[in-house]
């Protein structure tokens, strides 16, 4: 590692960020860094910089398997035909007003 | 502005493309775009985190000089956020499949844009006074329609950070309140300082809507909503009611007040010096890639050592769990 020789990306990490105790982790952005300790210190001051977390999550984003945006109609559609899944697929008799 | 390759891309996909920007979709990393979208983006972004990072040069300049301990940390804590806005926005180039490498590497060699009125020098305290008023008002004012453009990543970094710059204006406007309230001398201090920095800070939403080569194709994308001019007199109209509440006035002997639209409108902007900046003329060009050329090279052992220390980890955990089996 000399100063002149070509200097390589770090990895890159997707950071989920959980605002507060028992909210689920959202996604925030991603960092670089060169390991899990390190990314999760970045994280820490990029996307935690007012108090927006009380617990971080880094991940490997090569390691995040996603559906791809093809797929949105064919493999979410099972769920497209279903109405009865739903409460208001049913009727209730009318004397009845509170449920 | 010709878009005419794009529809040879694939004309179908192109249709759909358009009309999902049309209903307002939001266009996310996967999803298909015309190769001319992503190649604006890349240049639209780019620019806009070179200018973050940039733009912590002129301010780092009064960290050591901030007259108080309470101004040095609030300085500090602005100048910390700009470099997390640089790296939200890097961040979203990068899914668009660039590399920030290649980004950080185009800035060093001075081959990349960013905003020219980081090129301006600071040369008093009132100057940080000016630059977080004025500088980060028009960047709030432009990033707030940002934050609706119709790429995701752009529009939810632009979210981030519109959250943020509302304290940078805020304690820019407390420094020059304080000292247009202050001493004659401070008074004339912050005049100065509103005197230098007013017209760059107009000059900072760009041409005018007819000489800009980029605006139609960004609106007609929803990648920006509003154009060079309406941003601009939208700034002009929120200052001027600020100027006037610290008994300040700004450099500009045209400015009137439209009763029929109920704008400012001010006088004619000086295009040659806006060109000259931008082609690289301007008061600190070269200085400014100098610190960041600088700063970049000396922190490179901190670089290196961080790679070293996690392959050294790496192979720590390695001899470790071969003794253990
Ligand atoms: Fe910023
Ligand atoms: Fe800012």
């Amino acid at each position: 590692m000399t100063p002149n020789s070509p200097e390589r990306s770090w990895p890159l990490w997707e950071v989920f960020t959980q605002g507060r105790d028992g909210e689920p982790h959202q996604h925030a952005g991603s960092v670089h860094a060169t390991d899990a300790e390190h990314a999760l210190q970045n994280a820490r001051d990029v996307y935690a910089r007012r108090n927006e977390a009380v617990n971080l999550w880094v991940v490997p984003s090569a390691a995040i398997t996603a559906s791809t945006p093809e797929d949105m109609g064919p493999f979410f559609d099972p769920a497209n035909d279903k109405a009865y899944r739903h409460p208001q697929f049913y009727k209730v008799p009318k004397g009845v007003k509170v449920f | 502005m010709s878009t005419t390759p794009s529809v040879a891309e694939d004309p179908a996909r192109y249709a759909q493309f358009e009309a999902r920007i049309a209903a307002d979709q939001s266009i996310e990393p996967k999803d298909w775009m015309p190769e001319r979208y992503r190649s604006q983006l890349v240049r639209m972004m780019s620019q806009h985190a070179h200018s973050e990072v940039v733009g912590m040069l002129p301010e780092g300049n009064w960290i050591t000089r901030a007259p108080s301990l309470r101004r040095k940390m609030i300085l500090l804590a602005k100048v910390q956020d700009e470099a997390g806005h640089g790296l939200y926005i890097y961040c979203g180039t990068e899914t668009l499949g660039v590399d920030r490498q290649e980004l950080v590497q185009q800035l060093l060699d001075g081959k990349a844009k960013y905003s020219s009125i980081f090129n301006y020098p600071t040369l008093t305290w009132a100057d940080i006074g000016a630059i977080g008023w004025l500088v980060d008002g028009a960047a709030i004012v432009n990033q707030t329609m940002l934050a609706k453009a119709s790429y995701g990543p752009y529009a939810r970094a632009m979210v981030r950070i519109c959250k943020e710059e509302n304290f940078h204006k805020r304690q820019g406007y407390e420094i020059m309140t304080t000292l247009a309230r202050g001493t004659a001398a401070q008074k004339a201090m912050a005049q100065d300082a509103l005197n230098r920095w007013w017209w760059p800070s107009l000059m900072m939403f760009g041409p005018h809507d007819s000489a800009s080569s980029n605006s139609d194709e960004l609106m007609k994308w929803g990648i920006k909503r509003k154009s060079n001019d309406e941003l601009r007199q939208r700034f002009i109209n929120l200052t001027i009611a600020q100027v006037k509440a610290i008994d300040l006035t700004v450099p500009d002997p045209d400015l009137r007040y439209d009763d029929a639209t109920g704008n400012w409108i001010a006088g004619p902007i000086d295009w040659d010096e806006f060109w000259r900046v931008v082609k690289g003329n301007g008061p600190c060009n070269s200085e400014r890639i100098g610190a960041r050329r600088s700063a970049h090279a000396e922190g490179r052992w901190v670089r290196d050592a961080a790679v070293a220390f996690a392959e050294k980890q790496r192979s720590n955990n390695r001899e470790t769990a071969e003794r253990q089996q």
